[in-house]
């Protein structure tokens, strides 16, 4: 029943012709003077200098030496962070949500985790520039539909390829757990439908786990000594393998209480890594999810409650629940044209419970925790990329203005279509 | 509907009745600046006294708001909340219907909406038709009838809409598209849109002609002590009579818009057909043309946020507001959605961000401004002696991500505690619901509920597979409700 739109002229995007009004990025030695520096990792400098050299932070303190050639930028009465995080977005992969050319982000099929989210980001999406101008440097871009999406990509906002984008091009494999519960509020199949549509599914899972077990077992069997015929090669289980082996998690979308207990049951069964995201009834069982170590990508924030019975202000204050019983959190924003609004996530995340640091950290240190690049980005020290903002104020603050901002040493114009339409139209010729 | 359980605090029964003082906030009057320290004297419902060190009568109601902000109560002038039926995609003009007749006072959302600070909404139809049906204004006085939460002598408005909707619903469904298997209607594009409008407002001209010409000859009839067979009557019309009221001026037109050169058609049509009180929804590309918006007088109410969920939004920009307050069009800031309006204030905060517009005029989108496009400014939007107490008390300046909403007081009556908030604020319970089911919200963005009810007639793809079946369970939902 679905249409294909008419819309040639919008195919014009990927060629990045919209670019062309921002001026390039450039690199080199940059000093960053008198700032007040929020290294999240180890306290806040209130007025020291940041040396950024070969893309990396080379020095932070009081008191920095500034080598000769650096460009200085005084940050007086200026604040630099580490870069913002989105740890679950489709940033790049959709462009207009109702023109289907524009969306790469389904595939057809139950079982995708041969899909790989990275092929298909767009770096001359719109989206991009848009939500980097507000501090948001790094996301987490997700395939979504069926039981198994595909695999989700870390990926900075900054790069005329995938592969200079790329932190990691596959942190997880993005799985739908079966849910009990409705999917919306005007499913109208019985409780009894559910139950055995969720029955089937999580048969099927289970089927399919097995045989990811078992190819992983015949493979690595046969690896061992390349002996006899190699066994049949198959193009999903040869994806879940990395999953069979724990090298790579699951990436399990789970929301409604029951849903959340069997998700941790099944996973704690298999022995595997995984990491939830959404959660949005985590605060109902916040003590076990807290006791399975399974970290938790929150969100979105700024949504209603789940049931209608359940206090108005369950989504905002669902990520200060979970970080209050000890759940590893970070914050993302769950879509693709608001990703720009990460801080508000969790800056209303903030208002109703989670102590601001924390809030902070959710989209900066914890993130990079969570996904493995806390060696690289997270927090303001010696040896980190120089994947960071300097902003007028608290970066959670929705008045607060981003100054500067640099991935990888990059210094990136804050320009978007946004901000040239601003500049075009906020005073006509005529 | 299911049994009604209602509960209450005692102080509700005391609407209209009561006396009520607010103490030592910080008052934001939005039309007279900050007012530090300062006391606000309620009684009846209304704003009787402003100051410093107020004595509250005895028996007064006292709220300690020391510490604390107070702003006049959100008003959401583009809402489609507590209403059963959303579009009438039958015909591209359907002036005649009305939203009152559809209101649903008990929907929790209501109670949400008013933990975020508001106490007005406009309620309107959804965007299917190029003249929609006329819209609701309602205060949330929550746990009341439907006779009171409708501001019964709020000004008439009607809802237009331009664009990709009424195409898609209309014109391009009986080309084939979006499903197709619709006799030919016009509109399938923005010229139709002009037509329709055009026709519209022709046929109410001549019909409002005829019975011009049947009143006189009427008159002469009475004159002339009824000799003479008497003059016959015109057909009673509520389409065109509804339309002639907005050629009267009658009815304030709110109208659902994207695109810089449908808006300036709209400005072109209401010029010849001499009509003034006109509002643009949406307005997303309203920054293109504000020197033309604020020429003509027209009024716009947008968001910072939505924007690239289908084409005639992807040049939007979040300095759509500034850019249109600058030029000075009365701008203000909506949310047409039941999780948006619970945080306008960000949205005013967004406005501040996005092309700096000053804190009052900014507070102003989401009170004064939202109150003028729906005719209602004389009596709400700004904190001023004699006006509606209808208040919202903040922990901290609402422009702040960190301020929390404590306490709305519609007409001087507390709608929302936070300190004594339950867990469970439903007054309508439906008795099929498991106590286990929970839905999982669907972003917002990712779903017009402009076009809710409309969609599932022409089976038009929404931007997933998910919401094309949310639509579909949502009319199979309306159809198996009695």
């Amino acid at each position: 029943m679905r249409r294909l739109l008419c819309v040639g002229v919008v195919l014009g995007f990927s060629a990045g012709a919209w670019g062309q009004g921002i001026p390039p990025s450039r690199t080199g030695t940059f000093a960053l003077t008198n700032a007040r520096i929020v290294t999240v990792s180890g306290g806040v400098i209130e007025r020291g200098t940041l040396l950024i050299q070969n893309g990396k932070i080379a020095a932070v303190g009081p008191n920095v030496t500034i080598p000769q050639g650096a460009e200085v930028l005084d940050c007086s009465g200026l604040s630099i962070y580490p870069g913002l995080i989105n740890s679950y977005t489709q940033v790049g992969l959709i462009e207009i949500g109702q023109i289907p050319e524009t969306r790469d982000e389904s595939e057809v099929g139950a079982y995708n985790p041969h899909m790989l989210a990275l092929t298909a980001i767009n770096p001359a999406s719109t989206h991009i520039p848009v939500t980097r101008v507000a501090g948001v440097t790094t996301v987490i871009s997700a395939p979504t539909g069926g039981l198994l999406s595909g695999q989700a990509t870390l990926i900075n906002l900054h790069g005329y390829t995938p592969e200079q984008m790329a932190v990691r091009p596959s942190v997880g494999v993005v799985m739908n757990f079966p849910s009990v519960g409705r999917r919306s509020l005007f499913q109208q199949q019985s409780e009894e439908e559910r139950r055995r549509q969720y029955e089937q599914q999580l048969r099927q899972l289970n089927e399919l786990w097995q045989k990811a077990v078992a190819y992983n077992r015949a493979w690595e069997a046969y690896e061992r000594n390349r002996s006899g015929e190699p066994p049949l090669w198959d193009q999903r289980l040869e994806a879940l393998r990395p999953v069979v082996r724990g090298e790579l998690p699951f990436l399990i979308n789970v929301n409604a209480e029951r849903d959340i207990l069997a998700a941790i049951r099944w996973v704690r069964e298999r022995k595997i890594k995984a990491i939830f995201a959404g959660v949005a009834e985590g605060w109902r069982v916040a003590d076990s999810l807290a006791q399975s170590g399974i970290p938790c990508i929150v969100g979105p924030v700024l949504a209603l409650p789940t049931r209608p019975y359940d206090r108005y202000d369950r989504a905002y204050a669902n990520a200060a629940a979970l970080a209050k019983a000890g759940v590893k959190i970070a914050i993302g924003t769950f879509d693709y044209y608001n990703a720009r609004n990460l801080a508000h996530h969790a800056g209303m995340a903030a208002a109703f419970g989670l102590p601001k640091e924390e809030a902070l950290k959710a989209i900066t240190l914890y993130p990079a925790q969570i996904w493995g690049v806390a060696d690289r980005m997270g927090s303001l020290e010696v040896g980190k990329d120089a994947t960071l903002i300097v902003t007028d104020g608290d970066p959670l603050e929705l008045r607060t203005q981003v100054r500067y901002l640099f991935i990888n040493g990059w210094l990136v114009p804050l320009v978007s279509r946004h901000t040239q339409l601003w500049e075009e139209y906020r005073r006509r010729a005529f | 509907m299911g049994f009604i359980l209602v509960f209450w605090i005692a102080a509700l029964s005391a609407d209209g009745q009561n006396v009520v003082l607010i103490r030592g906030g910080t008052v934001l009057t939005v039309t007279r600046g900050t007012l530090p320290n300062t006391d606000i004297l309620i009684r009846d419902g209304k704003i009787a006294q402003i100051g410093p060190n107020l004595t509250a009568p005895p028996g007064a109601q006292v709220i300690d708001a020391r510490g604390k902000f107070v702003m006049p109560g959100i008003i959401d002038a583009h809402s489609h909340m507590a209403i059963d039926n959303v579009n009438e995609a039958t015909n591209p003009v359907t002036a005649e219907v009305r939203i009152r007749d559809v209101v649903n006072p008990y929907e929790v959302n209501i109670y949400r909406a008013l933990a975020g600070g508001v106490t007005t909404i406009h309620s309107m139809h959804g965007s299917a038709n190029v003249i929609g049906g006329q819209p609701v204004t309602m205060k949330l006085r929550y746990g009341e009838p439907v006779e009171r939460m409708i501001l019964q002598d709020a000004p008439r408005t009607i809802k237009f809409a331009l664009g990709e909707n009424p195409t898609r619903v209309h014109g391009r469904a009986s080309q084939g598209q979006f499903g197709g298997g619709r006799e030919n209607v016009t509109p399938a594009t923005r010229m139709g849109v002009e037509q329709v409008m055009r026709k519209a407002f022709e046929m109410a001209r001549r019909y409002m002609a005829e019975w011009e010409v049947y009143e006189r000859a009427r008159q002469a009839w009475e004159r002339s002590r009824r000799r003479g067979p008497e003059p016959i009557a015109p057909r009673k019309d509520e389409r065109l009579e509804t339309l002639a009221a907005i050629l009267r001026g009658e009815v304030i037109v709110h109208c659902h818009s994207y695109r810089a050169d449908e808006i300036l058609m709209v400005l072109r049509v209401f010029r010849d057909f001499g009509i003034k009180r006109l509002v643009f929804q949406h307005v997303l590309e309203g920054y293109k043309v504000a020197k033309e918006l604020a020429e003509f007088g027209a009024m716009a109410s947008t968001f910072s946020d939505w924007w690239a969920y289908k084409f005639e939004v992807y040049y939007a920009t979040p300095y759509n507001a500034a850019i249109m307050h600058q030029y000075g069009v009365n701008v203000s800031l909506n949310s047409d959605s039941d999780e948006l309006v619970r945080r306008l204030y960000h949205e005013a905060a967004k406005a501040v961000r996005y092309g700096g517009v000053p804190e009052d005029a900014a507070l102003a989108m989401i009170t004064l401004n939202p109150a003028k496009q729906i005719g209602l400014d004389h009596r709400i939007g700004s904190i001023e002696v004699g006006k509606d107490a209808d208040l919202a008390i903040f922990s901290a300046h609402p422009l702040s991500v960190y301020a929390v909403c404590e306490m709305t007081l519609v007409d001087g009556v507390v709608r929302f505690d936070r300190s004594k908030d339950p867990d469970d604020m439903r007054l309508a319970i439906d008795p099929d619901e498991s106590l286990e089911d929970a839905y999982v919200q669907f972003n917002p963005a990712d779903y017009d509920r402009c076009m809710l009810g409309a969609e599932a007639h022409e089976g038009a793809w929404m931007g997933g597979v998910d919401l094309y079946e949310l639509v579909e369970e949502m009319m199979a939902h309306k159809e198996d409700r009695p």
